[in-house]
This record gives C-alpha cells, structure tokens and sequence, in this order.
C-alpha cells in the first residue's frame, strides 16, 4: 500500500525514465544521493552557497540542496553521471583533468556541471567566466585553473 | 529540520485558499524557504507550491513593463524589454544557479540577511518577538542607517528592489478580496515595534505581478560588497536620470543595503532637478542616517556611491 504521506514524483534522469515517490521535505539532493545512490553531486554547504551540489534541471543549472524535489515533477535532471564516464570523458572533464583544476577534487562535479551551463552561454573572455563561475566555491583554491579549463573549452 | 506537508496549487484561487491557512508557506524557487526551513528560522507545517501558477509572463505594452511574480531572475534579466537599470540590478544578484531558480515575487519578499535573524539561537525580534535585538548592541556592521526602531535595524537585500524602487514600480497583490496595487516602497513596512512582518502583506495574499512605468533616460546600478560577486550589498544605488538641453528633468535615486526597505533619495531627487550638484545630492542622500557601533562607514560609502553613481550616469558634474 502506498505511503500516505509520500508523493509520487516522475523524473528523467541522466535521460532515462524514473517514476519514484519522495518525502514532502526531500531535496533534489537529498534523492539524487540518498535515494537514487548517485553521489557525484556532492552535499557542502547545504545552504545554496558552495555551489557543490550544482546540477541541470531541463537545461539550467540549479543548487539541489535549495530545491524542494516534489516540486521538481516532469523534470529533465542531469547529473555528473550523465555527462561523461571514465572511459568517455567530457571535453570539459578532461580540460580540467589537463589544467589540474582541482586538487580534493569534492567541488568538481559542481563546477563541472556549472561550467557546462557557461559555456552554453558562449563566455566572451575570462572575466566573464569568472563572474559566471562565482556560485562555485573550492576551498582548494583551484579557480584559476578552473576558469582556465572552461576557456579552454569555450576557444578562448 | 520540521516535517511539512506538501500541496501544488492548481490555479491561483487555490493558492490563495491553501495559503490562507495557519501554517502556510508559499514555495516559488524555494532559494530563501529552504534555507530559512533548514536553519529552524521558519517552520512551516504546509508548503504551498506556486510555482506553475500562470504568473510567469513578461510583457510590454506603451512602455509599460509587466513583470510576473514568478518570472525567474534569470528570465527577466535576458528579456529584451526590460528595463536596462532591472538587468543590472539582477546580474548583481546572487549567483547563476540562483538566479536560474529564484522568482521576482520571491525576491522582493525574501528575508533579511541579518545573522541574529539567520540564527535560530540568537535574540532577534523579527524572527521570535519579545526576544530583543541581538544586532542593536553586537554585530551591527551590517545593519540599517534609515528606518529603524529599537526593535530592528536589519536591511532589506534585494538589488532588484532597490532598481524597482528607482523606477517608479508598482506591485499587483491579489488576494481573497481581489487585486490592489502598492508603490514598491509601500509594499514593505518600517519595523516599528512589529519587526516581524516585512511586507503589507495579509497572510494567502500573493504578489501577482510587477507593473514598471516607462523611464526615458539613463541609469545605473552601483552595488558595493565585500566581495565582487555573490555577496549581497553592503551599500548599493539605483541611480536614474533624465537630462534634456543639459538641465535635469528627472531623478531617481534609491539605495539599498541602508534600510528596512529600499531607501527612495527623494530629497536629493528633489534637489537634483533644481539645479542641486552632484556632491550636494550626495551630502543630501545621508541626512537623517543613524549609526550603530559598527555601521558608521555606511554614511559615506552611502554618500559617494550616490555621487559615482550620478556620475556614471551624468558624466562629471
């Protein structure tokens, strides 16, 4: 019997089909990485200001720790799972593997999927990505390598 | 974190009817709910998903720019009708992310910044009544110079309040009685002795939409932080200026970061259109503010942001 006090939610994720059923008070953080096991999008701050758990929700990145799932329903999500794997890679994955923009390596996901949205934007120089980039926070320090590594990408 | 029930509003009088409830809370882009839900600031035992309602156009017509209150930031800052001094204020805002999930009608009433509000544990009047101040007589670097009471001296943070406030805007409210409209500035309350509501708001009335009347001059958006970007302002200035043979006709000016509200300049637009310099509107803009501790700095970063400000807009005077 179905839990009354769950809600059914359908999602595609990563381009695939899901019917699932959340808490009233899940995250889309919460489900990618609690209930669904997909733990690249990371949890930092949980409060909307790391930029960490930065995924696309139809086409626009978001912060999935400040989006409440249920109100997701219909929604195209895309994770770091859906963009590239170990032996397929992005182009901007291995950018930012070629740039060392990184070096704990828990904020990539994040700017990753961030940087995607950028450089659909078409960033005209670096000052623009870096502004563009500043939802995305790594206490590593890396930000110049990864302003460099999305410049890359973009032809700059 | 409290448990809440969830409930997606079908069409906008079920919003108002779900909204009107004890309880209540209504969820757009969910960026301020969320982490006021997650910091125990607001506990709300029914969420009421707005969020698909049909208030989501924006629209031109005679110069005349209407803004749906749940047009997301980044949605009206990319909209070829809207107002340049709106788009500014906006690519100032928070950060892409947010921009892609917060709405115009969220925005305007998103909550003060102030830590003692932020922090469940901390004495703030605005969120617990009756329980003091915090700010008052500790960290108030960042508090209100206008406006204030003993009760409250936390600001407002909206940028795009602030650039609204400086174009004459007008916020359509609808409600169980039906629609009325407010000046942006009206549309927030002075603490006074009740800091704990914000907005001219009855509980379940909604923002429907934001009405911008046609400004025919040159603007900008001044926003200074502490850090270049994602920071909310320490002190900002919607500045907005129509010049003709030379001689100022019309100024606008509101800062934000310095009051409960945005803070419209009206005795330095006043001054401005009778021939009044650059500086003297500045030295005008200041008149009136009241200092914490900490905050004093705002007085004259406030009074040269006004004068850059013009002169970005005016060229030197």
């Amino acid at each position: 019997m179905p839990d009354p006090g769950r809600i059914a939610l359908a999602l595609t994720l990563n381009g695939a089909a899901r019917a699932l059923t959340v808490a009233p008070t899940d995250t889309l953080l919460d489900l990618i990485r609690d209930q669904l096991g997909l733990t690249g999008t990371k949890k930092g701050c949980d409060m909307g200001a790391c930029g960490a758990c930065t995924i696309l929700a139809d086409g626009r990145r978001i912060k999935a720790c400040l989006a409440l799932a249920a109100s997701y329903d219909g929604a195209a999500i895309t994770t770091i799972e859906g963009i590239g794997a170990l032996e397929a890679p992005h182009p901007l994955q291995e950018a930012f593997a070629r740039h060392d923009a990184l070096q704990c390596g828990y904020c990539t996901p994040g700017q990753i999927m961030s940087g995607l949205a950028v450089l659909d934007e078409h960033p005209a120089d670096l000052e623009t990505i870096r502004e563009a980039m500043s939802g995305n926070l790594c206490r590593c320090g890396a930000h110049p390598n990864i302003v460099a590594a999305i410049a890359e990408v973009a032809g700059l | 974190m409290s448990d809440f029930q969830y409930a997606r509003a079908g069409d906008v009088a079920e919003a108002l009817r779900l909204g009107a409830a004890p309880g209540a809370a209504f969820l757009a882009g969910g960026t301020d709910l969320l982490q006021l839900w997650k910091a125990g600031v607001q506990s709300p035992g029914q969420v009421i998903d707005i969020s698909r309602l049909p208030l989501k156009d924006i629209t031109a017509a005679d110069g005349v720019l209407t803004l749906g209150a749940l047009a997301r930031l980044a949605e009206v800052a990319a909209h070829p009708a809207v107002h340049p001094l709106i788009v500014e204020a906006i690519a100032a805002s928070a950060s892409g992310q947010i921009r892609n999930m917060a709405t115009v009608g969220g925005n305007l009433l998103q909550r003060t910044r102030c830590v003692y509000f932020r922090s469940h544990d901390l004495a703030c009047n605005k969120r617990s009544p009756g329980s003091g101040c915090g700010a008052l007589a500790g960290e108030n670097r960042q508090a209100a110079l206008f406006g204030t009471s003993q009760a409250c001296v936390a600001t407002h943070p909206s940028d795009l309040a602030v650039a609204l406030a400086a174009l004459d805007a007008e916020v359509e409210i609808i409600g169980p009685g039906g629609t009325r409209r407010l000046g942006l500035d009206e549309l927030y309350r002075l603490p006074g002795d009740t800091p704990e509501q914000d907005a001219n708001l009855a509980p379940g009335e909604l923002i429907a939409s934001v009405i911008v009347p046609a400004f025919a001059g040159r603007s900008t958006y001044l926003k200074v932080r502490d850090r270049a970007s994602f920071e909310f302002a320490v002190v900002s200035v919607a500045a907005a200026l129509r010049v003709e043979d030379g001689r100022i006709v019309q100024a606008r000016l509101a800062a934000g970061g310095v009051a409960p509200r945005p803070w419209r300049l009206r005795a330095a637009e006043a001054a401005l259109t009778n021939g009044a310099s650059f500086a003297e509107a500045g030295a005008l803009a200041i008149e009136g503010a009241q200092p914490l501790a900490d905050n004093g700095f705002k007085i004259e970063l406030l009074r040269r942001a006004v004068v850059r400000a013009l002169e970005t807009v005016g060229g030197a005077a």
